[in-house]
């Protein structure tokens, strides 16, 4: 047995600022994936006093297992890009608060001090905020997937895949994610079937891979229907919409890799969100509400991918800090205006 | 061959001078076909030169019975950590600690040895309050990043209440235990054998469940 350690030593790095709940930050951000650490370099570079408010670093990239398509990045996993993402930030000083669950945004854009509530009780408060709360998996919403969760429903290959070793999973989908979850699965499981409702909408070059892996099957046109088992999964029930008939694919669990939901029920009440729920944002990744941003996978903004992400991040920090520097303009003109 | 290379050597020696006190690793195996036992000794052996701070004690379940009970080990490999008054404060390791666990076992070190970061008050008074025993088990794999946020957590509910045992079982090392509890995605958190969460939740959501003990 060869024994490896995926050790984060940034996470220890004592020269880690504190978030304060006394200080006013200029640009607060909630959500520690790309699009917020992006940011968080851009705005400290810019001199805001900028802090990050998280439920874990990394975000969504911490599941995907290999990355190779981050320019300049050849090939990497997404643990290591997150690692240097981390390492770039910290070494601005950037406070992070992270393992922590928001609970509400209280805005005031009229006294341009807008409050980040947490569930611990917590509270910051700053004059722009960034929404950069991403993605979370989409589920399939059949029978038995809710009931069947966490006993063979599964939604981290990356996590979960050394339990089904020399064992037969189903993956459900046919994007990236689930082609590269059958990929990484088909390395240690006895025996991978990619079932998905239409056709294949992942790049080609792992297509041509998956079609080469001989312990792979492929199912396409095949809606799943149902989760089965009783106290633990036993097989999906599907329909082959090509043949029109029901199948049952036996297995002793299924991952489902179907795409993302955005995180954004939060802020359902705070800002205008579209039909499925992202939210709206202008070409500098304002909201609908004054002086709050958003960023990444969360928005209206088009292909989730790690460097759209990043990019956006900054473009909202470069936007918050001009808004910034206009308002504080405006108090000095109004402090000069009282005094006169 | 060493375990540990050069870099990860520094990068360890760097995070134990932010040890407070001593921090005692007792660490129990058997000298039955234990898996990772061997692997998990070589990994202690040369850690714990690494500061001064550290010391290693090893025990065997079948030599030291009434300690096994005493800090209910019931599998090997197992390690236990020891405060400077050589006190368990329930925090636990079932399996190696290596992979992305490490990241749960650094910070245990330290939190045991009193580096310790403050939880807000309201929540500190609210994990205070439980006075009946809690057992949490939180199942993980190696390969998981998720995993040791939540093991974190649960060992540090454990540390700030006695009544608290909190222990992180390395499922595929496990796997009849992982299999009677259903194990098949991890982090899977599990209080007193009964109550279960998946994924790595929030702290109150942990308590959200403890609070259903009756």
């Amino acid at each position: 047995m060869s024994v490896e350690f995926q050790f984060n030593a940034n996470n220890f790095s004592p020269t880690s600022a504190e978030l304060d709940a006394t200080t006013l930050y200029d640009f607060l951000i909630v959500g520690g994936g790309p699009a917020g650490l992006n940011a968080a370099l851009y705005a400290k570079r810019k001199g805001l006093e900028t802090g990050i408010i998280t439920r874990q670093i990394g975000g969504q990239v911490l599941n995907t297992s290999s990355v190779d398509n981050y320019l300049g990045t050849k090939s990497s996993t997404g643990e290591q890009l997150v690692e240097d993402f981390r390492s770039h930030v910290n070494s601005l000083d950037v406070p992070v608060l992270e393992y922590v669950d928001v609970e509400a945004i209280l805005p005031n854009s009229a006294k341009n001090q807008h409050t980040v509530l947490l569930t611990d009780g917590q509270q910051f408060n700053a004059r722009t905020l960034l929404l950069a709360t991403g993605t979370n998996h989409r589920k399939l919403g059949v029978e038995g997937e809710e009931r069947l969760a966490g006993r063979g429903v599964a939604y981290c290959a990356i996590c979960d895949a050394p339990l089904y070793k020399n064992k037969n999973v189903i993956i459900a989908g046919g994007g990236n994610s689930a082609v590269e979850a059958a990929l990484d699965l088909a390395k240690v499981a006895n025996h991978v079937t990619i079932v998905h409702r239409s056709q294949f909408r992942a790049d080609k070059i792992i297509i041509d891979e998956l079609y080469q892996n001989e312990k792979i099957d492929i199912h396409l046109e095949t809606q799943i229907l149902s989760i089965e088992g009783d106290e633990v999964f036993s097989h999906v029930h599907a329909l082959d919409k090509k043949k029109n008939e029901t199948i049952d694919i036996l297995a002793d669990g299924v991952f489902i890799e179907i795409g993302n939901i955005p995180n954004s029920q939060l802020f359902i009440d705070l800002v205008d969100l579209n039909d499925i729920g992202e939210v709206i944002v202008d070409e500098k990744g304002q909201t609908s509400v004054d002086g709050i941003y958003s960023a990444g996978d969360v928005t209206t903004v088009s292909y989730k991918q790690i460097i759209i992400a990043t990019s956006d991040g900054a473009k909202t920090a470069l936007a918050a800090n001009d808004y910034i520097t206009i308002q504080k303009a405006k108090e000095r003109t109004n402090q000069y205006e009282n005094v006169k | 061959m060493k375990m540990l290379n050069n870099e990860l050597e520094n990068q360890f020696k760097e995070v134990f001078t932010q040890l407070t006190d001593n921090v005692t690793i007792a660490l129990f195996t058997d000298s039955g076909s234990c898996s990772s036992c061997e692997e998990t000794k070589e990994f202690m052996e040369e850690l714990v030169p690494l500061s001064e701070k550290l010391n290693l004690v090893h025990y065997t379940l079948e030599e030291n019975d009434d300690l096994a009970k005493r800090f209910n080990v019931t599998m090997v490999p197992s390690i236990v950590l020891l405060d400077k008054d050589l006190n368990y404060k329930g925090v636990k390791f079932n399996g190696i600690p290596a992979g992305h666990e490490i990241n749960a076992f650094i910070p245990a070190l330290l939190e045991v040895s009193g580096t310790t970061s403050d939880l807000p008050e309201d929540l500190t008074k609210v994990i205070e309050s439980f006075d009946k025993p809690v057992n949490i088990k939180v199942f993980v794999t190696l390969a998981c990043p998720h995993c040791s946020g939540a093991v974190q957590k649960a060992h540090k509910l454990a540390l700030m209440n006695e009544n608290i045992d909190a222990e992180m079982i390395e499922a595929q090392t496990f796997m009849e235990i992982s299999n009677k509890f259903n194990v098949s995605g991890v982090p899977k958190i599990v209080i007193n054998d009964q109550y279960e969460l998946v994924g790595n939740q929030p702290i109150q959501a942990f308590i959200d469940e403890m609070q259903k003990i009756s």
